[in-house]
């Protein structure tokens, strides 16, 4: 347990060189099935979290648990010296979540997708959204309808919020899933780079991750 | 750095999100049209199996009129979030930093305006039909105005409690009916009440007070039920 004794900081202020994110003792049982529990870990700014373990172990709940997706839990989230309960508006404001079910209305196009999507964060420009597609190698596919578009160009739809999102917190599930070999190196070369520009990123993944600041945490050893 | 772009306003999120489901409604245009045909296949249907004769019908036209525009308004409701669970956009407008509450509220008037004005407008060519004293028009424009609404925004709070269940079948009429009968009673006696020459003041200032309540709970009721669908 790496339980940290905290002196309430102030509430405006949080300290530093404090943890962006700190977990204390979670735990969380579905179906009358415990899926973790005593979990702490801390996620500091330049990181980044792998959350490793077998299918079914969880992952995808501690993700859901940690955006507030979730609230079957017991235990504490601390958002830079704060429980998340109290913080949750400058918290989602500060957090990109990439999840499963990757956020792309198919009847659209992917520059509408992006102008909605993105546009909740932060205000952007068609310039900008134009750019991000362009960087995630959709260039000619912005004004095509997202259902002629392949499961793999979808998901760079959504993976271009990482380029346009002003939060310093990402959290993503499985976002290397359907990804090509050079959207894969491309897309771990974004994770680095945001971490290395200060940001945090917390991502599940089977793939063999190799960056920098890389720490592993592995669900299902108990 | 990385906070130096700019927030949107809550205003800015709201007109993004309803102008993404009035795009989303237009590109999908069987999600507007299917309602509206069936309101009118409905009210068609009546002067054939009851009667063509005037006065039978004008007796029942309110009413007619009143019960399609729920049943259509069941039918079009299932499209509201379903899409956006699916697809996963429901989890982005969640953890957006802007109150669910605005969010959800674009949504439904979005809605109503694919769904609910469509059918105001067309109301007075189907009451024509069925014989409606003509001085009613403007009482049934009226009453389906404030009272569409009222039935998109109850109806929004069962589609977000039961957007997480695979097969919904009858369950969302089970929960929206109840609920939407104050809008069906006093709608149908404002607009009897005009055929009759009565005035229809006070059932229009309850179905005013309905649409009012309506405007301030059901948002944030369909808010908390969206946050318990995605959990």
């Amino acid at each position: 347990m790496n339980q940290i004794t905290e002196s309430s900081p102030a509430p405006d202020a949080p300290l530093p060189g404090g943890p962006l994110l700190e977990v204390r003792d979670l735990s969380c049982e579905r179906d009358e099935r415990v899926l973790f529990a005593g979990l702490s870990f801390v996620v500091d700014c330049g990181t980044v979290l792998q959350i490793a373990g077998s299918n079914g172990s969880g992952k995808t709940t501690l993700l859901r648990i940690l955006c507030g997706l979730n609230d079957g839990y017991d235990g504490e989230i601390i958002w830079r010296g704060e429980s998340t309960d109290d913080t949750a508006e400058s918290f989602v404001g500060d957090l990109l979540y990439f999840g499963h079910r990757v956020g792309v209305n198919k009847i659209l196009t992917p520059l509408e997708n992006l102008r909605w999507s993105a546009g909740m964060q932060r205000t952007v420009n068609d310039q900008l959204l134009l750019d991000a597609l362009a960087a995630v190698g959709l260039r000619g596919f912005e004004e095509s309808p997202c259902y002629t578009l392949s499961a793999g160009q979808q998901q760079r739809v959504s993976l271009a919020r990482l380029r346009l999102s002003p939060a310093t917190l990402w959290v993503l599930d499985e976002p290397f899933t359907t990804l090509d070999v050079d959207a894969v190196a491309q897309l771990e070369q974004t994770l680095a780079d945001h971490a290395r520009q200060g940001g945090a990123v917390i991502v599940t993944t089977h793939h063999k991750l190799t960056m920098p600041s890389l720490s592993r945490l592995t669900l299902g050893m108990s | 750095m990385l906070s130096a772009s700019v927030k949107p306003s809550t205003r800015s999120a709201f007109m993004l999100t309803l102008k993404r489901d009035l795009l989303i409604a237009f590109k999908r245009k069987n999600d507007i049209v299917n309602p509206f045909m069936f309101f009118v296949i409905v009210i068609s249907l009546f002067p054939l199996a009851i009667s063509p004769e005037g006065e039978k019908l004008a007796e029942i036209a309110a009413g007619v009129i009143w019960i399609a525009v729920l049943l259509s308004a069941m039918l079009s409701m299932d499209s509201l979030y379903r899409g956006d669970f699916e697809d996963g956009s429901l989890e982005i407008l969640l953890l957006s930093p802007h109150p669910l509450f605005f969010l959800v509220l674009a949504k439904n008037i979005a809605h109503w305006l694919v769904s609910g004005f469509p059918v105001v407008i067309a109301s007075p060519l189907l009451a024509y039909m069925l014989k409606l004293p003509s001085e009613s028009y403007g009482t049934l424009m009226l009453t389906l105005l404030i009272g569409t609404p009222t039935l998109s925004l109850i109806g929004s709070i069962a589609v977000a409690l039961t957007v997480g269940l695979g097969s919904r079948g009858l369950i969302l009429a089970v929960i929206t009916l109840p609920f939407s009968v104050p809008v069906l009673i006093f709608g149908t006696l404002a607009v009897q009440a005009s055929a009759s020459g009565l005035p229809a003041g006070g059932y229009l200032t309850l179905l005013l007070a309905l649409l009012a309540g309506s405007l301030s709970l059901a948002p944030l009721t369909s808010a908390a039920a969206l946050r318990i669908s995605v959990s």
